[in-house]
């Protein structure tokens, strides 16, 4: 511990931990790169189901083929690797230490990279096992599985050596994270090979389906709110300057928000052939989860209290602020969405897209908008050299994601009621399926504005970024330890 | 800019509780030690997913139809299936027909549990971008499915679907399909005699009979083209359940 600890930069104090700031910058670079390419990805199927032809009429352009590789790069290679960063750099800080092992940390990093790549390789082909977010074949599920346990072994080894006894808020999250993805990926791929690309899960039916919805729904809770919310954790606070509002709070909603989110996964299987008695408990534990998720949003805007005159100049506060409102309202419009007779409606419609991206683009994107400009000048140790553009990506951000959300709001309520009208003589209003989605073009249209600026937004910052460390260095006597140990 | 490595712990801005907030009993309990909180996580984690998984496996009585005469998919049948599954059907196309009356009215008989024994993987989907498809065997003829595939305009003037013209040249593989039989007959799925040869001539002669009724409507095909499999999938979607159903309802008619 003492060996790490004491190679240290020249011009820092000589008590100060030398971190590797170098795998935090490879995650940085990730992130970027696959959010654009996942993001770009979701624009075209955007495209094209708006206007078919950019189908291409070639199979792996088709939507069916390019559908699974936007959800698998926004979630695993855009946010995953925001996490990682995120996780990377702030807990060698929370814990005093650096990483516990320098070359599982690469391992770890260019595992998951492979991983990605892989993705975007078999997708397209038409390689998949179907399971929405599961989609990868079987070898790759294996691969998965070794890089988390080398991330896993490297996490929680740094924790056994930290140099302060009491675990910060943001490493509770973290470590369910590591914990929860691991028994998710494992239970929910378990399958029987046939040949290298094709298997059949080891489930049948409508198991399977509860298994895949367990999965999916905590993919959701555990991949995209648990380990944003121990980011929200670190970044906010330190962003605002402020310490978190509740202590008492955040322990409360970190027990309430991981026990209760496990048993909402049936609320995917609403009004299905799921036995009753499941999809009951799937509906009131999604009602309950409004507490606990709440509860972290009123933690992370109450820290806010004090700092609002800022909020109004620096745009990654406002980032944070418009994200942890998005976590809070779709996490508001999920429990909603979860009652019975809500989810008759909004079932199988473009509403459920809209909440997914409310949740994605709004909480998801703007709080890894946030950290990761608030990084960027303090890994790279230069200006940004674009400041004014984060404003202007602030705002194509939100305007593109309320386009997007209520765009889709519209349509799914259009197509969900046109789909169950009866007219007076008990037959279905609108018996052609094919003129209802005609009607939800201009909506599909506007979906596809509102993204492309989102998108666009994202190029900004990839620029400006690109820009800044390929800028001039500022001399600074606070320069961060790098991997030179 | 405040000093980047700070901790929360030691001065405050990130973790403002007070001195005596350490004391804590959760503190000294839960949050020092790093090994019981991780097993008190994946403790909280595990109680819900076993809670809800595990009767699905034991329980009996939960109208899984064990007697039900649901009958497994033929060999062209699963080839079609991985096709469906290949081309991402599923995304937009739902196999769910939910109880309410306008869904039974579009589509037919409500989805059933026991209807999906041999699903795997399941497909119920999760969004309607085009129709479900649980009851499609016999709504249409395989002519219809065939023009269909290869250009959707054709039979459904104003449809978003993609075409999948690839489909009409590219053929499946019996010796695959053989494979997959096999891996299945692994986890249940009652087929015997799981040949190369016997699933080839399952496979040709459905095939055939697919190839024949496309002949009728004037199209050219072959028995193992990866449209007949899927259109021998698409006739077989929801048929058993539909057959079981319709006889309830005339038997209780008679009553």
């Amino acid at each position: 511990m003492e060996s790490s600890a004491s190679a240290v930069m020249p011009g820092t104090p000589s008590t100060r931990t030398n971190y590797d700031d170098q795998i935090v910058k490879m995650f940085f670079t990730a992130t970027v790169v696959w959010g654009i390419v996942g993001m770009l990805v979701g624009v075209i199927i955007a495209l094209q189901l708006a206007w078919w032809p950019a189908n291409l009429g070639l199979p792996w352009t088709s939507f069916g083929r390019l559908r699974p590789l936007h959800t698998n790069a926004v979630i695993f290679a855009f946010a995953g690797n925001v996490c990682f960063l995120g996780i990377y750099h702030s807990m060698q800080r929370l814990l005093k230490t650096r990483m516990w092992n320098d070359t599982l940390s690469r391992i770890h990093f260019w595992g998951w990279q492979a991983i990605i790549v892989s993705a975007a390789l078999t997708l397209p082909l038409g390689l998949t096992q179907s399971k929405e977010y599961a989609e990868l074949i079987w070898p790759i599920d294996v691969a998965i599985t070794v890089v988390w346990v080398v991330f896993a072994v490297n996490f929680f080894a740094t924790i056994a050596i930290r140099k302060v006894s009491h675990l910060y808020v943001a490493i509770w999250f973290y470590m369910s994270f590591v914990i929860t993805i691991a028994v998710l990926h494992i239970v929910n791929s378990l399958a029987i090979p046939v040949t290298a690309t094709l298997s059949y899960p080891l489930y049948s039916g409508l198991t399977d389906a509860l298994v895949q919805w367990w999965y999916g729904h905590n993919a959701v809770g555990f991949f995209l709110t648990t380990p944003f919310l121990g980011l929200m954790y670190y970044y906010l606070p330190r962003a605002a300057d402020r310490p978190v509002y509740s202590y008492r709070l955040s322990i409360i909603h970190f027990w309430a928000l991981v026990f209760l989110y496990i048993w909402a996964g049936p609320h995917h299987l609403l009004y299905s052939a799921l036995p009753e008695w499941a999809q009951t408990l799937g509906m009131v534990f999604s009602i309950m989860l409004l507490a606990p998720s709440w509860g972290g949003m009123l933690n992370g805007l109450l820290t806010l209290r004090g700092a609002w005159d800022r909020v109004r100049t620096d745009p990654i506060l406002k980032m944070m602020v418009v994200a942890v409102s998005f976590y809070g309202m779709s996490t508001f419009e999920g429990p909603m969405m979860s009652i019975r007779a809500v989810n008759g409606l909004a079932h199988y419609t473009n509403w459920v897209i809209g909440h997914v991206h409310s949740g994605a683009l709004g909480w998801v994107g703007m709080i890894s908008f946030a950290i990761l400009y608030w990084l960027a000048p303090r890994l790279w140790n230069r200006e940004l050299a674009h400041p004014k553009w984060v404003d202007a990506h602030f705002w194509l951000a939100t305007i593109g994601i309320v386009i997007y959300t209520v765009a889709m709001w519209a349509a799914g309520l259009m197509e969900g009621l046109q789909w169950r009208a009866i007219n007076d003589l008990g037959q279905l209003a609108n018996p052609s399926f094919v003129d209802i989605t005609a009607r939800l073009q201009p909506f599909l249209w506007l979906r596809l504005l509102g993204g492309t600026m989102y998108l666009v937004g994202v190029i900004m910052m990839g620029i400006n970024f690109w820009q800044t460390i390929r800028g001039p260095g500022k001399p600074s006597e606070t320069a961060p330890a790098t991997a030179a140990a | 800019m405040s000093d980047d490595n700070r901790t929360p712990n030691e001065q405050g801005p990130v973790d403002g509780v007070s001195e005596s907030a350490y004391g804590a009993w959760h503190r000294r309990v839960l949050e020092g030690r790093a090994g019981l909180f991780a097993v008190a996580t994946a403790v909280a984690i595990s109680i819900g997913g076993l809670a809800e998984i595990v009767p699905m496996f034991t329980a009996t009585d939960m109208g899984v139809g064990e007697d039900m005469p649901i009958t497994p998919y033929t060999p062209l049948e699963v080839a079609g299936r991985d096709l469906y599954v290949r081309e991402g059907c599923y995304l937009c196309h739902s196999q769910m027909v939910r109880p309410m009356r306008a869904e039974v009215l579009r589509y037919g008989e409500w989805s059933r549990a026991w209807e999906y024994r041999y699903d795997r993987p399941f497909l119920l989907g999760s969004r309607r971008l085009g129709p479900d498809l649980h009851r499609i065997a016999g709504k249409y003829p395989d002519a219809w499915h065939y023009e269909h595939m290869r250009d959707p305009r054709a039979t459904s003037p104003g449809s978003i679907m993609p075409a999948y013209p690839w489909m009409l040249d590219r053929t499946v593989d019996p010796r695959i399909v053989t494979k997959s039989l096999r891996a299945l007959q692994r986890v249940g799925h009652p087929y015997v005699d799981v040949t190369e040869e016997n699933v080839r001539g399952s496979m040709q002669a459905q095939g055939s009979d697919i190839v024949a009724s496309l002949q009728s409507a004037g199209i050219e095909s072959q028995w193992d083209t990866e449209i007949v499999a899927m259109i021998a999938y698409l006739q077989r979607l929801g048929r058993d359940g539909k057959a079981v159903l319709s006889g309830i309802g005339a038997e209780q008619e008679e009553e």
